[in-house]
């Protein structure tokens, strides 16, 4: 049976010879940060089959171990797919060889982010960005707030927002948001974090 | 049975009908949830995913407190829960990042305050048989599907609660309630989370494939443990709509308690004129 069926290209356009130069150093960095033993994935797809947005990423999971393995760094900065990723777990509870899958997505956003990439995907890593404002100024998410710089930073002004008036008649928005009595904490925690 | 109750911010916002439910169940069932002091937010999918580190210590400084208050912690989001489930695995296979914590913290923790989800205290705490001894108005084996989310069964090494493929605790406790909970393959599928802002096609494809699923194997409700799973489903499932609620709000509604009316005024999608067909409300 063709893995086609799924749409699934296994390793065809990554294995390309000279497409891109290896940069084992990355491979090596994104080891050590994620905490996997990444080669010991055998392509099984396993993880892709079960990925549950695996149709809307450009390169699938599998595709991104091999392209780790290989060093591929900037086509994986760059992709959609390092954003897309959902963090449900499904492929790390069911990888044969105990590939942190999860780990590696995380850690590949993590260098995006610091290296400044700007990638196909933008909108999802200003999402995390605004989501983590509230939590750094009041300790807490103030949802209102974040939503409404949510629209400034994407200059997306009309999406939802009739669902936000729902929420909004439903009290399911707080007006005013709440600050923890300790928020200078929390200004340490981004601090001492920041730089690590 | 006391517990240091940790809501998460969904539970004072949006998913609002949760805690006070949650509440409710649990005074009723004899679990003292005392909210832990000035607890913060765990940074849920955009702190993992931007930073490991500060991932760690929005969880640790959580911890912490519970710590110093020597009890367990009760949470009510899987995302939550499974944020402060992560953390205190790897301090606990790692003195280094136990150091890490305490730098950035500014306290020492040792990880010691174990981690359960409501579910998980109501099922296996409690247990099934007291609950059955609260159920004063059974729910007329009103169908619902039992939907787990991601967060709360995976990965199993560090959740460790249920089975991380066909969970049962949510079924069980559903039956035991007197309602039926239909057998369907959606339990634990993604329902996209936190991309419902930022790529609501994704969310609304899957919810709507989710939903088909329930439907096909006979829901008429969709019960789930998750503010954004609540969330996601209320609002992405486009036209013939079933109510989704959390499994709290129907204990509530099992036992007679105070309070499932204004709770139910909170959804998006009424859930009046099911539960009224089946003499509920
Ligand atoms: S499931 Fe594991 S071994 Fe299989 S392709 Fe994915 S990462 Fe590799
Ligand atoms: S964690 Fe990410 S890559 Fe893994 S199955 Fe979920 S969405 Fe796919």
């Amino acid at each position: 049976m063709s893995l086609r069926r799924w749409g699934i290209n296994t390793i065809e356009f990554i294995d390309q010879p000279g497409s891109q130069t290896a940069d084992s150093a990355f491979s090596q960095k994104v080891r050590e940060l994620s905490r996997s033993d990444l080669d010991r994935c055998y392509q099984c797809l396993t993880c892709s089959l079960g990925c549950p947005v695996a149709f809307a990423m450009d390169y699938r999971p599998n595709q991104v171990m091999r392209m780790v393995q290989l060093g591929q760094k900037q086509k994986l900065l760059e992709s959609s797919t390092i954003w897309i990723c959902a963090g449900c777990e499904t492929c790390v509870t069911r990888c044969p060889n105990e590939v942190n899958i999860l780990g590696v997505m995380d850690t590949l956003r993590e260098m995006a982010l610091r290296e400044k990439v700007e990638g196909k995907e933008k909108v999802i890593p200003t999402f995390h960005q605004t989501f983590l404002y509230p939590v750094e100024k009041l300790g807490k998410q103030y949802e209102l707030g974040m939503l409404l710089l949510l629209k400034l930073r994407t200059k997306d002004f009309f999406s939802d927002l009739g669902l936000g008036m729902k929420m909004f008649a439903r009290r399911k928005l707080k007006l005013f948001p709440s600050k923890i009595k300790a928020s200078k904490e929390m200004k340490t925690i981004f601090e001492k974090t920041r730089g690590v | 049975m006391k517990y240091a109750y940790y809501p998460g911010c969904s539970l004072e916002s949006t998913a609002r009908e949760y805690d006070l439910s949650a509440q409710a169940v649990c005074q009723s069932l004899g679990i003292e949830l005392k909210e832990m002091h000035d607890w913060s937010c765990c940074g849920a999918s955009s702190g993992h995913s931007t930073n490991y580190m500060l991932s760690h210590a929005l969880a640790a400084r959580n911890l912490a407190i519970a710590e110093k208050e020597g009890l367990d912690i009760a949470v009510a989001c899987p995302a939550c829960f499974l944020r402060l489930k992560h953390t205190r695995h790897a301090m606990m296979n790692s003195d280094e990042l136990k150091a890490q914590m305490a730098e950035s913290i500014g306290s020492r923790c040792e990880a010691t305050s174990d981690i359960s989800h409501l579910l998980d205290i109501v099922c296996n705490k409690v247990g099934i048989d007291t609950v059955k001894t609260k159920v004063t108005k059974p729910l007329s084996r009103l169908k619902v599907a039992s939907y787990y989310g991601c967060f709360l069964v995976r990965p199993p090494k560090v959740v460790t609660f249920d089975d991380p493929e066909n969970p049962q605790s949510m079924d069980i406790l559903m039956d035991s309630l007197g309602a039926d909970a239909v057998d369907w393959s959606g339990k634990v599928d993604c329902c996209g989370g936190s991309l419902a802002l930022t790529r609501r096609d994704i969310v609304i494809k899957l919810v709507g494939e989710l939903m088909n699923v329930a439907k096909g194997a006979g829901a008429e409700a969709i019960v789930t443990a998750c503010p954004l799973c609540q969330a996601n489903l209320d609002s992405r499932q486009g036209k013939d709509t079933l109510p989704v609620f959390y499994f709290t709000e129907l204990m509530g509604l099992a036992m007679g308690l105070q309070g499932p009316k204004s709770w139910f005024k909170k959804h998006l999608v009424n859930p009046s004129g099911l539960l009224k067909s089946h003499g509920l409300l």
